[in-house]
């Protein structure tokens, strides 16, 4: 019986080489005239060993890895019974692996991508055939009871704001999907692009049916060209398998989707900004009032959501809102796939249910930092998230709980620095990312950022610093109470972070006062 | 002009075949990124004669396309190097020391970030994040994503000499 091999087609993968590994594999079955496919799969997550490949066999999926184009011929040669220095025995039995609750990416890594055979077959459209067998507002009240909370990273419940979408009378909605994952220390909208991009497609229908939208747009960064030209084929695929287009799986309802390419500005990410953007226009940023989901894309009722709340929506209705709901603690709900980066051990996508400490991520599944140093600092949730100490590790992640420490979870990056890293030179880099991206809209953002960035300089060489850093503080309060948006708003909160858990970086003075 | 060898994008502007670019994408919903991108990519860049034009396919005002232009980060006024290089300088890459890659690529190279090789061989250019955070650092060639980078290995891909 013929039997699959599978190397990841995933951008991380492919960085490590797994295109060369590929070709190599394909010789090994073709010159051993081996009764084997070689499938292109998503990745499992596991980036530390990428390229990660794995053999099915009657004991389960072996996995190899890091694997070079070298090592493919030893293991071959070898056969896939015998030992081999690169080979991880069961992929599924990685404690890395063993230990996560995958419900967004149950099937990434798994499945052939691009199969809409196997993606049926592994669990999906069946929430999108429960959810057009449903009364609009009952799928709403579904997503609502499943205390489902925007993935992107402000954490709005998905189901309200798909209700007033579907409570405003337009004759056109939009479902428009944020996937302008610009946070560094963030990677599980690519993956899931990538390594399962039917589950968002899926996601996305459903909202569509929820809320009378009949178009969908997914703005995806220029960043990430593979994962755009592989929603674009998944897009093309769909079509061809009726679960897009008019009458989706038979149905009354249409629904179309659009695979849009940012430009390259983080601002995007931010909601109003990205409307802008899709429009032609400027990433400008909006007033709000009023509300896209009243009056986004053109004027007209729009959901907008990330790739992983999206993604996360066939689950829900599949298995019920209750199922979902069991996960997590307090009022974060669910499982979160957290993305572990830097300088960090065993780096890759961790999904677990809400209430995971720090320690746990960073010690447990990080397994420390690469370079073997100690741990200092830890960023959670992007470049707008705050510098966590090793002595706070044992907050639980949560919405509440890290908003009650002056953090946020974001989009679930976290980004390990080693005792190397200068907490002043991380404020001021703070600053200096948010004047590169700043839209220009309003003041507090604007000049703030700049302002911040020059002040940050004089601590840096140790000019008056207590006045300066007291002029920071200031800044601080002015940019987070009086931005616009997210950007100019939160900005501050690396910086604010930095400053409380690591003054001993910005005592610059006293460091000049010893060197004279 | 047989031996000309054929550039790797076509950097010679032609405004009919730059016209059947926007006239078969301007029926799009909010057209102007999509006709942007095209013509930065068929062209390498978006000049003042694609600004004019695209202005006048779409009847907007040459000031409004020229905002759009200016606004992103991904639209050259001017056509870059061969090979386009660009090292992600995020927080996820400042851990893994991006910034001493920085360093030793603009010496390599004998240029600046966000400058072009005098013999317009290499552009080397800043990103904030390539999603590959889990193997930093990043460092984006000619569209192709490599993990792990060091000097070696970007400037091999180059085929310059470390």
């Amino acid at each position: 019986m013929s039997f699959r091999i599978f190397v990841p087609s995933d951008a991380a993968a492919q960085s490590m080489g797994a295109n060369a590994v590929a070709v190599a594999v394909q010789r090994e079955i073709e010159s051993r005239r081996l009764d084997a496919v070689l499938v292109r799969n998503g990745s499992r997550g596991l980036l530390w060993l990428e390229p990660l490949i794995e053999v099915e066999t009657q004991a389960g999926r072996i996995g190899y890895g890091p694997v070079s184009a070298a090592d493919v011929k030893t293991i071959f040669a070898a056969g896939f019974a015998a030992a081999h220095p690169r080979k991880l025995g069961k992929v599924d039995d990685i404690p890395y692996l063993a230990k996560q609750q995958r419900l967004t990416f149950a099937r990434c890594g798994i499945t052939d991508p691009l199969s809409a055979a196997e993606y049926e077959a592994e669990g999906g459209l069946k929430g999108l055939g429960r959810a057009l067998d449903m009364a609009p507002m009952a799928i709403v009240q579904e997503m609502i009871e499943s205390g489902l909370r925007g993935r992107g990273g402000a954490g709005f419940p998905t189901g309200i704001k798909w209700r007033t979408v579907l409570q405003t009378e337009a004759p056109q909605k939009y479902i428009v999907c944020n996937a302008d994952e610009g946070d560094s220390g963030t990677f599980s909208d690519r993956m899931l692009m990538e390594g399962d991009p039917f589950a968002l497609i899926e996601g996305m229908a459903i909202a569509g049916v929820a809320t009378g939208a009949t178009k969908g747009y997914v703005y995806i960064r220029s960043e990430y060209p593979h994962a755009f030209r592989q929603f674009s084929r998944a897009i093309e695929i769909a079509r061809e398998s009726k679960f897009l287009g008019r009458g989706i799986l038979g149905s009354k309802y249409d629904f179309d989707i659009e695979a849009r390419l940012g430009a390259g500005a983080y601002i995007c990410g931010e909601e109003t900004s990205l409307l802008e953007s899709l429009e032609g226009k400027r990433g400008q940023i909006r007033f709000k009032p009023p509300l896209p989901a009243i009056a986004g894309l053109f004027g007209k009722p729009t959901v907008v959501n990330n790739v992983i709340s999206l993604a996360t929506v066939p689950a829900i209705l599949a298995n019920g809102a209750g199922f979902y709901r069991d996960f997590g603690m307090g009022r974060s709900r669910g499982t979160m796939p957290l993305q572990l980066a830097g300088n960090i051990k065993h780096g890759g996508l961790v999904e677990r249910a809400f209430g995971l400490t720090l320690r746990e991520i960073v010690e447990e599944f990080g397994g420390g930092t690469y370079s073997g140093r100690p741990v200092r600092a830890v960023q959670v949730g992007g470049p707008l998230g705050a510098y966590w100490p090793t002595n706070l590790f044992d907050v639980p992640l949560d919405y509440e709980s890290f908003a009650a420490k002056g953090g946020m979870i974001g989009h679930g990056g976290v980004v390990v620095f080693d005792d190397t890293v200068d907490l002043a030179q991380q404020a001021h880099f703070a600053f200096h990312f948010c004047a590169i991206e700043s839209c220009g809209k309003c003041t507090p953002c604007r000049i703030g950022a700049r302002r911040g960035a020059e002040t940050m300089e004089k601590i840096i060489r140790g000019e008056r610093v207590v006045e300066n850093t007291e002029l920071v503080r200031d800044l601080c309060e002015t940019m987070r109470d009086g931005s616009l948006c997210a950007l100019g708003g939160l900005t501050p909160m690396p910086v604010v972070s930095a400053m409380e858990h690591f003054p001993e970086d910005f005592d610059r003075g006293a460091v000049r006062a010893a060197a004279e | 002009m047989l031996n000309k060898t054929p550039p790797a994008f076509d950097h010679n502007w032609d405004p009919e075949t730059a016209r059947g670019t926007i006239e078969s994408l301007k029926n799009l919903e909010g057209p102007l990124l999509p006709i942007l991108h095209a013509l930065n990519e068929r062209f390498g860049y978006v000049g003042e004669p694609a600004v004019k034009l695209v202005a006048d396919i779409l009847n907007l005002t040459r000031a409004e396309v020229h905002g759009v232009v200016s606004f992103y980060h991904d639209f050259r006024r001017d056509p870059a190097g061969r090979h386009v290089i660009k090292v992600c300088r995020a927080e996820a890459c400042q851990s893994m020391g991006c910034e001493d890659l920085v360093a030793r690529l603009e010496r390599a190279l004998g240029i600046h970030i966000s400058d072009t090789t005098h013999d317009r061989r290499v552009t080397l250019e800043e990103v904030y994040c390539l999603g590959n955070c889990a193997l930093s650092p990043a460092v984006m060639v000619d569209g192709e994503l490599h993990g792990r980078a060091t000097e070696e290995k970007v400037l091999a891909l180059v085929g310059e000499q470390a």
